[in-house]
């Protein structure tokens, strides 16, 4: 490790925090419907939206019609793309000549965007055309809202008392799209484009090497596609070898460009939900809890892959763990975004975490399996750390000798049990999947590597899933029928789990009354708060995988450090 | 046996064995049915021991041993687990047996319509008929006194022996099945039909305690499934992932894992700690009418306490005289004094100590066996003696003027200003006057009860918002409200305003607890979250209660805040401490298991158990034993401090959050050195 690097990361840490608030006051003026400097261009066109598609902008719906209006959403945005990719050969812009994609691969891929997970199946210059990436892009505008939707209900149904509606679906999906999607991915492909990125939709270019051999160059509209992917942390990549690709990062800034984008809204919300519960210390806990966690995680890999691989360090080949890693990005820029990507579930990798040293992997593992709530995606990430906070109060808030209570709304049976299922259905899939896996034939055939690191492997692949991560590992046949169905599945379960029940949480305490805070009340804010938080993550939501991390990456760590290998390997 | 002499029974060793003896009986999967988590620690017993038994068949000694060893302890786990819960029901058993035993089969004299008077049993009378009683009989039944006054014993509910008043008419009316007259003759009006009046329904009530669970039980219940159904699956997915790894992991040692992880600590002392407090409530005199009114009140944030009896001592007393210019103080005093002689109220009485304190006068009541009294009515508002050709009056600041003006006399203006300043000091001022002159003004000032501002300083802390209730004026009513610092008052209070009062605060989102004895207090007891009937006031109020103070002690409310707060404050406590516990015995059990194929995974082995089978072997053990150990705690509560919920929680989660990470690798590594030393098990690593 190197000072300039953990300088670096802590320096990225605190731009974070500097971002959070001005962010969240940006969101805030949106769903408030306060006046924002984009009103006059967007405001006539969410109108005609709305005249268009029959909406009633007044008219709230309940938490089921609003789930209902959202699964609509999806499965329309599922049948589209499904249908899109299998006759893809007919369709328009598609200068590659790509063909079909058959039913396993367009059930995988339509999962995946839909899900906001980009888990990719495909090796996207090898298998899209044009038309497709944008069909794909196009879930990469609208998949990320679906989560954005769920938190915005999910807050209201905090905030607000005795009422019985969480807000408008087609409301929010609009504002968001107009206000928040539009201008952002726009402004932020404009600058991808001044930085590197190639944006046109020609025919692939062919080069001759010096070694006098050619290759074929992808090229298409990288900018646009690599703007709304990070900034919707989507994380489905134009190319196969996503961030790490020139094209898509060509330089450092173009890094860094692309961490914030992916950081910007998950850590905005955060103060967006302290100024709508009228209590911006609530938001500012729940940030500085995903933080630590989030600086720990990218330290702790950060050294891991400086220190490097004690195997070469015995030939003589000192220093970092450069295996897998872009020389450009280095070990510290790599832990990063590594960290990043599995941390805010946009999933776009710059590094192959197939090649991090088991610890780096290892982390990479936690941020999935606590479910994807350290920082986490648009939406979802705030949820599923909201979700914690229920749990953490439940557990400990009677501590004080009170009915436990959340912002005031007493958490009874009902939120424990939504909040125990949405715990409880991603570690059974997570779980249950990879068990599957590693006693099966269809599974035991994907794996590439042997040993400790075949389950992790294993393992990665069905948290990515279930998260709505998208990275891959690597080293695990993602195309094969087994994975590609299971692993669909998993994103299915990761994100209908979620929804389900946190939308009935929120239906619920919608109607409560809140109680009146006072010095009996169990104080949500603060270090003591943010710390019970950590430990219910890290015990109740990360522990109970450690049977299996230490069948995985632990064991894969000590028996490194003891010079033992797993041999063969394809 | 009374409720009274209960209070003395603690853990005596015929309680002990009785609980041993109903933990075996528990084993019953259809009852265990009703704890998941215990239940699957029972399936985990069995199978252990039919491995056991499978492993003895095969000859396979060492394995033998210590698959044994984990089926002892695991199903000691169990028992553990039954025991705390049978000997919290024991204790509550007890209290019911000893209820019971006042509903004694009585014989009632029923007046019939005609008039007749027949003798019907006890049990056969219904809501509406009349009885009458005399003294040496038991009433029969609940019922409203509608005619005659009697001094009743209820020391068979209350523990209390001395005897109490009951009367026709007013708030004193009610009485209860099962206690006996000691004097006079009243007729009662039945108010509770067989099976439903207060003693039945609070035998059932101890009795049920079990089978009814309160809403945060309920909810703790669904968490504690969930996170077992959880681990459930961790160790059903362990084996599949050691398997893949080429680990062989006995299926003992996956139970023992499953046991040690899933949350047996609270799972096996919930249900306890939820009867140990009813009984708490029971020893402190408090009849709860179900376990959600006592968890409700450690959730009330608003409590509204009546001035008189609560918050001050019922009576006034004299603290100052004040003459009137050109009268002698030592004059007012032997005025105050003489008129005061033979008034038996215990404002009277205080005039009389105050008088003989200042200027130690020696009449009594003897001197003065010629006196003419005049006492004090509704009426007149004043009382007075004429004695000696001395006319003395004392009263109220209306009525003594009034006579003295009819006497010929004329008022000081300085009589006024005293009258108006003593008012506004919270006091009653009482005009005392002789012949046409008035001598002065003698102030009876409301005491505060010792200790009372404390109380209410400790309410404010832990966040509750006091209300004093007060006929008085807006005035009279912000001076004491000031001088003990309550947060607000309701003065000239009726019925209405109360009411009123209670569902503003509820709107708001505030539980509202109260006290109330009288039948006007009933609507806003029915509309408090919290309510509770003194036991001397009437049926209505009783009925329209979840509590009843059988000590009738108006400050018992914040007794009973105290008492469901601890209630959560043990569960939680617990619960914190069952989760936290998980940490350390991964680190026990998880190298243990793997340690052979992954030899690396043995630095996980941080706490350095000797081998794989007595680390599993220590975490089980110490899983079991931390039940009994908590068995005291759970019944007698976490200790409350009436602070805020900060500082409580700091506290709290510091023993109970870190402590439970804490302590497991310090019990489970002491545990390990002892089954080192006695070779329980094999110790090759």
């Amino acid at each position: 490790m190197t000072v300039a690097g953990v300088l670096g990361i802590l320096v990225f840490v605190a731009v974070l925090i500097a971002m959070a608030k001005p962010v969240g006051l940006y969101l805030f003026a949106v769903y408030d419907q306060r006046r924002t400097f984009l009103d006059p261009v967007m405001r006539p066109v969410e109108r005609g939206i709305y005249r268009l598609a029959g909406v009633r902008e007044e008219k709230e719906m309940s938490w089921l019609e609003y789930f209902l209006a959202l699964l609509a959403f999806n499965l329309v945005g599922f049948v589209v793309l499904y249908g899109f990719l299998r006759i893809q050969a007919a369709l328009p812009f598609n200068p590659a000549h790509m063909k079909d994609l058959g039913p396993h691969l367009s059930f995988n891929t339509a999962v995946s965007f839909m899900t906001n997970t980009n888990w990719q199946a495909y090796g996207g210059e090898s298998t899209m055309s044009y038309f497709s990436q944008t069909m794909l892009m196009v879930q990469q505008f609208l998949s990320p809202i679906s989560g954005m939707a769920m938190i915005l209900a999910f807050i209201r149904g905090l905030s607000r008392r005795n009422a019985h509606t969480l807000g408008n679906f087609w409301v929010d999906l609009t504002r968001t799209l107009l206000w928040v999607s539009l201008p952002i991915s726009f402004i932020g492909a404009m600058v991808l484009v001044a930085l590197g990125n190639p944006q046109n939709w020609g025919p692939y270019v062919t080069a001759h090497t010096l070694q006098g051999g050619t290759q074929s160059i992808a090229q298409g509209p990288v900018a646009m596609m690599n703007a709304i992917m990070q900034f919707g942390d989507n994380g489905g990549g134009f190319f196969n070898m996503n961030a790490g690709h020139p094209y898509e990062t060509p330089n450092v800034a173009s890094l860094m460009l692309q961490l914030i984008l992916g950081f910007s809204i998950p850590v905005g919300l955060t103060y967006y939900f302290g100024k709508v519960v009228k209590d911006t210390r609530q938001g500012w806990t729940i940030l500085g809890a995903m933080l630590a966690m989030f600086l720990t995680g990218t330290l702790v890999m950060y050294h891991a892959e400086a220190v490097g691989n004690p195997l070469l360090a015995h030939l003589g080949i000192h220093g970092a763990n450069m295996e897998g890693k872009e020389v450009r990005f280095g070990p510290a820029l790599s832990s990063l975004f590594e960290t990043s990507t599995t941390a805010v579930s946009w999933g776009s990798t710059a590094a192959a975490n197939d090649s991090l040293m088991p610890i780096g992997g290892l982390i990479t593992l936690f941020n999935m399996m606590s479910g994807e709530v350290i920082i986490g995606a648009w939406g979802v990430g705030l949820l599923g750390m909201l979700a914690f906070a229920i749990l953490a109060v439940f557990l400990a808030g009677l501590m004080v000798g009170r009915t436990p209570e959340y912002l005031g709304k007493k958490i009874q049976a009902f939120e424990v049990q939504m909040a125990t299922l949405a715990m409880i259905v991603p570690t059974f899939v997570i779980l249950g999947l990879s068990a599957w896996a590693v006693t099966s034939k269809g599974g035991l055939a994907g794996i590439y590597n042997p040993g400790p690191h075949g389950l992790s492997e294993v393992l990665y692949a069905f948290a990515s899933g279930v998260g709505n991560n998208g990275s891959a590992f690597g080293g695990l046949d993602a195309a094969s029928p087994f994975y590609i169905w299971t692993v669909g599945l998993a994103m299915l379960f990761g994100r209908f789990a979620m929804y389900i029940p946190a939308l009935a949480i929120a239906g619920s305490l919608v109607q409560k009354q809140a109680v009146p805070e006072s010095g009996g009340t169990f104080p949500t804010h603060g270090m003591l708060f943010g710390g019970l938080l950590i430990a219910t993550v890290v015990i109740v939501g990360a522990l109970v995988f450690f049977p299996a991390l230490a069948l995985g990456p632990l064991a894969e760590h000590f028996a490194l450090w003891s010079g033992h290998v797993f041999g063969g390997g394809a | 046996m009374s409720v009274q002499e209960l209070k003395s029974q603690t853990l005596s060793s015929s309680a002990v064995s009785q609980a041993a003896g109903e933990a075996l009986r528990k084993l019953n999967p259809r009852w265990m049915m009703h704890n998941p988590v215990m239940f699957i620690v029972e399936v985990g017993s069995l199978f252990t021991t039919v491995d056991a038994v499978r492993l003895l068949i095969a000859g396979n000694a060492s394995l033998f041993n210590f698959t044994l060893q984990i089926a002892i302890w695991l199903w000691l786990t169990v028992l553990f687990a039954n025991f705390a819960e049978a000997l919290a029901e024991g204790r509550g058993r007890a209290q019911a047996q000893a209820l019971r035993s006042t509903r004694t089969d009585t014989v009632a004299r029923k007046i019939e319509a005609s008039g007749t008077i027949t003798m019907v049993p006890g049990t056969q009378l219904r809501v509406g008929d009349r009885v009458v009683v005399t003294a040496g009989e038991i009433i029969p039944s609940d019922g409203t006194i509608i005619e005659g006054v009697a001094s009743v014993d209820e020391s068979a509910i209350t523990g209390e022996s001395a005897p109490v008043i009951r009367a026709a008419s007013g708030d004193m009316s009610a009485v209860t099945g099962g206690t006996r007259v000691l004097s006079d003759q009243i007729t009662v009006q039945i108010t509770a039909n067989p099976g439903e009046t207060f003693l039945d329904r609070m035998i059932s009530l101890i009795e049920g305690a079990v089978r009814q669970k309160t809403p945060n039980e309920i909810a703790l219940a669904i968490l504690l499934a969930g996170l077992t159904l959880i681990f459930v699956v961790v160790i059903m997915a362990t084996e599949p992932f050691a398997m893949y790894s080429g680990a062989v992991v006995s299926v003992t040692v996956l139970i023992a894992l499953l046991v040690c992880l899933i949350p047996t600590t609270i799972g096996g002392l919930m249900s306890a700690i939820g009867i140990s407090g009813m009984n708490r409530l029971l020893q402190r005199n408090v009849l709860a009418t179900s376990g959600r009114a006592i968890e409700a009140a450690g959730d009330v944030n608003v409590i509204l306490l009546d001035k008189t009896g609560t918050i001050t001592m019922g009576n006034r007393m004299a603290t100052e005289f004040v003459p009137m210019p050109g009268v002698q103080e030592r004059t007012l005093a032997e005025a105050a004094l003489v008129s005061s002689l033979s008034d038996e109220t215990p404002e009277g009485q205080s005039i009389v100590q105050l008088a003989r304190e200042r200027f130690q006068f020696s009449q009594t009541s003897e001197d003065l066996r010629d006196a003419e009294f005049h006492e004090f009515t509704a009426q007149t508002q004043m009382s007075g003696i004429d004695f000696g050709g001395r006319m003395i009056r004392k009263g109220s600041s209306k009525s003594v003027p009034a006579f003295v003006k009819e006497q010929g006399g004329s008022l000081p203006p300085e009589m006024d200003r005293e009258v108006t300043r003593i008012g506004r000091l919270g006091g009653t001022p009482l005009v005392v006057a002789e012949g046409d002159r008035i001598l002065g003004v003698i102030y009876l000032k409301d005491i505060v009860k010792p200790g009372i501002r404390e109380r209410l300083q400790a309410l404010r802390d832990a966040g509750i918002k006091t209300v004093m209730i007060t006929g008085d004026n807006p005035v009279t009513a912000e001076t004491i409200a000031q001088e003990v610092g309550v947060d607000d008052f309701l003065a000239q209070a009726t019925p209405e305003t109360k009411l009123a009062y209670i569902k503003q605060e509820q709107a708001e989102g505030y539980l509202v607890g109260m006290v109330g004895d009288g039948t006007n207090d009933s609507p806003a007891l029915a509309q408090a979250d919290v309510a509770v009937a003194m036991n001397s006031g009437t049926q209505a109020a009783r009925e329209a209660g979840n509590m009843v103070d059988l000590d009738s002690s108006p400050t018992k409310l914040l007794d009973i805040v105290e008492i469901g707060k601890q209630i959560l404050i043990t569960r939680g406590a617990m619960t914190t401490f069952s989760v936290a516990n998980d940490v350390a015995k991964y680190f026990a059990i998880i190298p243990a298991m793997f340690v052979t194929v992954f030899p690396g995974l043995g630095a996980l082995n941080i706490m350095h158990l000797t081998s794989p089978e007595s680390a599993v072997l220590s975490a089980v053990i110490f899983n079991a034993i931390i039940i009994p150990l908590l068995i005291p705690l759970a019944l007698r509560g976490v200790r409350y401090r009436p602070v805020g919920a900060a500082v409580i929680l700091r506290n709290n989660l510091f023993v109970y959050g870190l402590g439970g990470l804490a302590l497991p690798f310090v019990g489970i590594k002491l545990i390990d050195l002892g089954v080192t030393a006695l070779h329980l098990v094999s110790l090759h690593p």
